[in-house]
């Protein structure tokens, strides 16, 4: 017997929706065969994973916390993505948005400035995220560099840049050396959803943004512009579409929305510039993005699972003693997953029988 | 030159593939219902049909890319199952398609390796593949990568590449669709010489007069069924057409004289670098197309006619604004959208991936051309009813046949998507229209019907130039023809003066304006 990949006539709806969870299902399988390697019971070990955060309001609260970066994040991902550019650099203006809003914290902090600092914090974030984003863009389009590369390699610039500033000149005086601003001011910060929660507004404009989306990829000339340049590139031209200007577009729009996810998360849960205020969600951001098949409701869902992987992590570290790492790994190989079962919407798999061999047989 | 004498065929002989009661379901329908062919040695078979009659699918059968549901294939006599292409090719079937299969970023040479399946080295392989198609006329340099070369030269290489295997059987699916005259006879010699070395062949095409000159047998089919087998040359191609389709097809309407004086479409000293290394310098093109003419623009292959095209559409701009004049505007440094706003329409020669998105509705490739000036696209918002009935009206004016209502481009049939594409910039009633191989492997049907929609559209004014190889195309429904050579353009001749002898010159280059303009003024003065 035989396995081939043959073309489908038209591409599956079906498939298309359960490729994912097809995806998510041979992840867990495979997660359990881990945990059972590592002498752990693989039952209970899924359990701790991904149905205990489910089970206690906190969690869920941090749930969405968790997911309205990666939501963020990923709906800007998307748009490039779809038009086959490549931005894998959201990590990176993630880190300058928060450093452009947080500047504008740490300079009146102190100074009763009054409720108009939030709201240019978040503006500063998303033109900051922007324009770190433009710089790949611009090499690609004028010298043709690869954006893949530029992108990514920004990503420790940014860190490197963001290390400096809180170990140098924005150093809190009262901070005992830790490398941290000040705790900004209540005008710089994100109110909160419930009262003693960490659950912030930034998760009603993840909302608002995966809604923008939607109509704007399903609804407009613009939307269809991306979706042509990546579908059909020669079309798109003969259509009209400048490809070039589509590549500055997806990256301003994705950089935009990294750098406001970037500072809502500062001056939100983290309510300071720190190192390490992202547990790399400009990457997962790209696992979600294909998660959701590229859809923005898709990409709702797809971030709310895998901050369930964050939190889920965290309980496994305390209760089965394993390393926080194999949130990483069960993250790559649930990206590994979805790849391959994207091809499933696109081709089907057939059993050919190889038993009738050719009368006079290669041998 | 060809060589129509077959040795008579005498019952004793055994066909080197039978086909018995083949056929195919897909689901209740019944693509082939029952269809027995016949191959000999030494034999053309011509297999005719229009678009949707089972060509594809009997051919696919005796290929071994499909199973038939029911029926027998025999190979020499001997009962065989194809398990696939490749046990057909180790038998010794090979099969030049229509639709390439060839890898656009590889050379010559490794396309060519990639099909075959033998163990020989590359180097030996090159060398055998500069030898075949050195011998059978078919120039190719094995080092040019695929996506440089011209539908014509690419067909080339999956020709040389199924000669190469030595197949007892060759199966031709439409080759002559992409050739010139001259080329298609280069070919007809190849075919013929193939026969004569005791090949069986069997030809599957529309062109009725070709499949007389050449094939010894015809096979026709309508509707999945086998209608008759006959000797092609004792037919004529009115009743061969009539089986085909069941009816007599309508010959395209003569034009009346419409032409006026406004020339709507005007190229004026366009000169314009190649932007890849291998492609053709335009130089000094100039010509007037006429508000109700046809300009056609015959020639080969890869001699300017896609840079000329994509000069005209405005994906690729002129070095000057007044390089290219529509309706009275300055265009050449306008982009493709504004050349549309100015009531330009344009078809390019690859329906997939070109004119249209292939995994995208008719809808969303009627907005494809539509967003510029038909009042899809609202503010910025996209007018999904005002798509889809364009693509109804696209559908019922030209009579478009698919499965439901708003299909992915690629699941279309050629012909049938052709249709669409063209339809779609002739229902925008354009000023001006510019289409490439309007009729490329489009069956007898399908063509008449957007032969006639172009001869209708220039009849209301509007000025349509036609780039095509198809020379019988061009003399049915152009006015004028220039002929394209080394990015040139000849003097356009009347269609009376348009002689195939006299285009075949100058496709094939000999000395391009003086002796035209020279065979235009003894016309004029034998007038």
């Amino acid at each position: 017997m035989q396995l081939v990949l043959e073309r489908r006539a038209e591409r599956s709806a079906f498939i298309a929706i359960a490729s994912p969870l097809i995806a998510i299902a041979l992840t867990l399988v495979t997660m359990a065969a881990l945990f059972a390697l590592l002498g752990k019971n693989p039952l209970y070990a899924l359990y701790v994973y991904f149905i205990q955060p489910l089970t206690d309001s906190y969690t869920l609260q941090e749930i969405a916390v968790k997911a309205t970066p990666l939501v963020m994040i990923g709906v800007g991902l998307s748009l490039c993505y779809i038009a086959n550019v490549w931005n894998i650099g959201a990590e990176g203006q993630f880190t300058i948005g928060a450093v452009c809003g947080s500047w504008l914290a740490v300079h009146t902090n102190g100074s009763g400035a009054g409720y108009w600092v939030l709201p240019a914090m978040l503006l500063l974030g998303a033109v900051g995220g922007a324009l770190y984003a433009l710089i790949p863009a611009l090499c690609k389009v004028r010298f043709g560099a690869s954006e893949i590369l530029t992108s990514l390699m920004l990503v420790y610039v940014a860190d490197l840049f963001m290390d400096y500033l809180v170990r140098g000149p924005w150093r809190d005086p009262h901070g005992l050396n830790f490398p941290t601003t000040a705790d900004f001011d209540p005008v710089a910060t994100v109110p909160t959803l419930i009262e003693g929660s960490r659950l912030h507004a930034g998760a009603i404009g993840a909302l608002i943004f995966v809604m923008l989306a939607t109509v704007m990829l399903g609804r407009t000339i613009k939307g269809f512009e991306i979706r042509v340049v990546g579908a059909a590139p020669r079309a798109a031209r003969f259509s009209g579409f400048n490809s070039n200007q589509l590549v500055i577009f997806t990256f301003l729009v994705s950089g935009a929305l990294a750098g406001l996810a970037g500072i809502i998360e500062v001056a939100g849960p983290i309510g300071h510039l720190q190192p390490g205020i992202s547990p790399g969600y400009g990457f997962t951001a790209i696992i979600v993005a294909f998660l959701g098949r590229l859809n923005p409701v898709g990409i709702l869902i797809a971030g709310l699972f895998l901050a369930l992987t964050f939190i889920g992590g965290e309980g496994a570290q305390i209760s089965l003693k394993v390393p926080l790492d194999l949130t990483k790994v069960f993250q790559g190989i649930l990206l590994f997953y979805v790849l391959a079962c994207d091809s499933l919407i696109v081709y089907r798999i057939r059993l050919i029988s190889t038993l009738r061999k050719p009368a006079h047989g290669i041998a | 030159m060809l060589n129509p004498i077959s040795a008579p065929r005498t019952s004793a002989d055994v066909p080197l593939l039978q086909a018995i009661g083949i056929t195919k379901l897909y689901g209740t329908f019944k693509a082939n219902d029952a269809i027995d062919l016949d191959l000999y040695p030494r034999e053309i078979h011509a297999l005719l049909g229009e678009n949707g009659a089972g060509k594809s699918t009997l051919v696919k059968a005796m290929y071994g890319l499909i199973q038939p549901s029911a029926g027998e294939l025999r190979w020499m006599g001997e009962k065989i199952e194809l398990t696939g292409p490749s046990d057909a090719r180790a038998r010794g079937i090979a099969m030049v398609f229509q639709h390439f299969s060839l890898f656009d970023n590889l050379t010559v040479a490794e396309n060519v390796a990639l099909g075959l399946d033998g163990k020989e080295s590359f180097a030996a392989m090159s060398a055998r593949l500069a030898q075949f198609s050195q011998d059978y006329g078919l120039p190719l340099d094995p080092k040019r990568e695929v996506w440089r070369l011209s539908v014509g030269e690419r067909q080339r290489i999956e020709i040389v590449r199924a000669l190469m295997q030595n197949p007892k059987l060759l199966i031709l699916d439409e080759p002559t669709a992409v050739l010139t005259p001259q080329e298609a006879d280069q070919l007809f010699v190849v075919l013929d010489r193939l026969r004569s070395e005791g090949k069986a062949l069997l030809y599957i095409s529309h062109k009725l007069d070709e499949v007389k000159r050449l094939c010894d047998t015809a096979t026709i089919l309508r509707a999945g069924k086998k209608v008759a087998t006959c000797n092609p040359r004792q037919e004529t191609a009115a009743s061969l057409a009539r089986m085909m389709v069941g009816a007599d097809i309508g010959e395209v309407k003569a034009t009346t004289v419409h032409a006026t004086t406004v020339p709507r479409l005007v190229i004026r000293d366009l000169s314009l670098e190649p932007d890849d290394p291998h492609g053709v310098r335009l130089q000094n093109i100039s010509v007037e197309v006429l508000g109700g003419e046809i300009l056609g623009i015959a020639g080969v292959a890869g001699n300017g006619q896609d840079e000329l095209f994509a000069a005209l559409s405005g994906e690729r701009f002129s070095p000057a604004e007044g390089n290219i004049v529509i309706d009275g505007e300055a265009a050449g440094l306008l982009s493709v959208t504004a050349r549309r706003k100015l009531g330009a329409a344009f078809v390019p020669e690859e329906r997939l991936g070109h004119g249209t998105a292939p995994r995208m509705r008719l809808s969303e490739n009627a907005l494809l051309t539509g967003h510029a000036a038909s009042g899809m696209v609202k503010r910025g918002f996209i007018d999904r009813p005002a798509t889809l009935s364009m693509v109804d009206r696209t559908t019922k004016t030209f009579d478009v046949r698919k499965a439901k209502r708003d299909p992915e481009a690629v699941s279309l049939s050629g012909g049938n998507l052709q249709k669409f594409v063209v339809g779609r910039e002739i229902l925008r009633e354009p000023i001006v229209l510019v289409v490439s191989q309007p009729t490329w492997g489009v069956d007898a049907g399908a063509a008449a019907v957007i032969r006639q929609a172009l001869i209708d559209l220039s009849s209301r004014g509007t000025a349509v130039l036609v780039i095509s190889q198809d020379l019988d195309e061009l003399a049915e429904i152009a006015d004028r023809i220039a002929v394209m050579f080394h990015g040139r353009l000849s003097e356009p001749l009347p269609r009376a003066q348009a002689t195939r002898e006299k285009l075949g010159l100058l496709m094939g280059g000999a000395s391009a304006s003086q002796p035209s303009a020279q065979i235009e003024r003894s016309h004029a003065v034998g007038a």
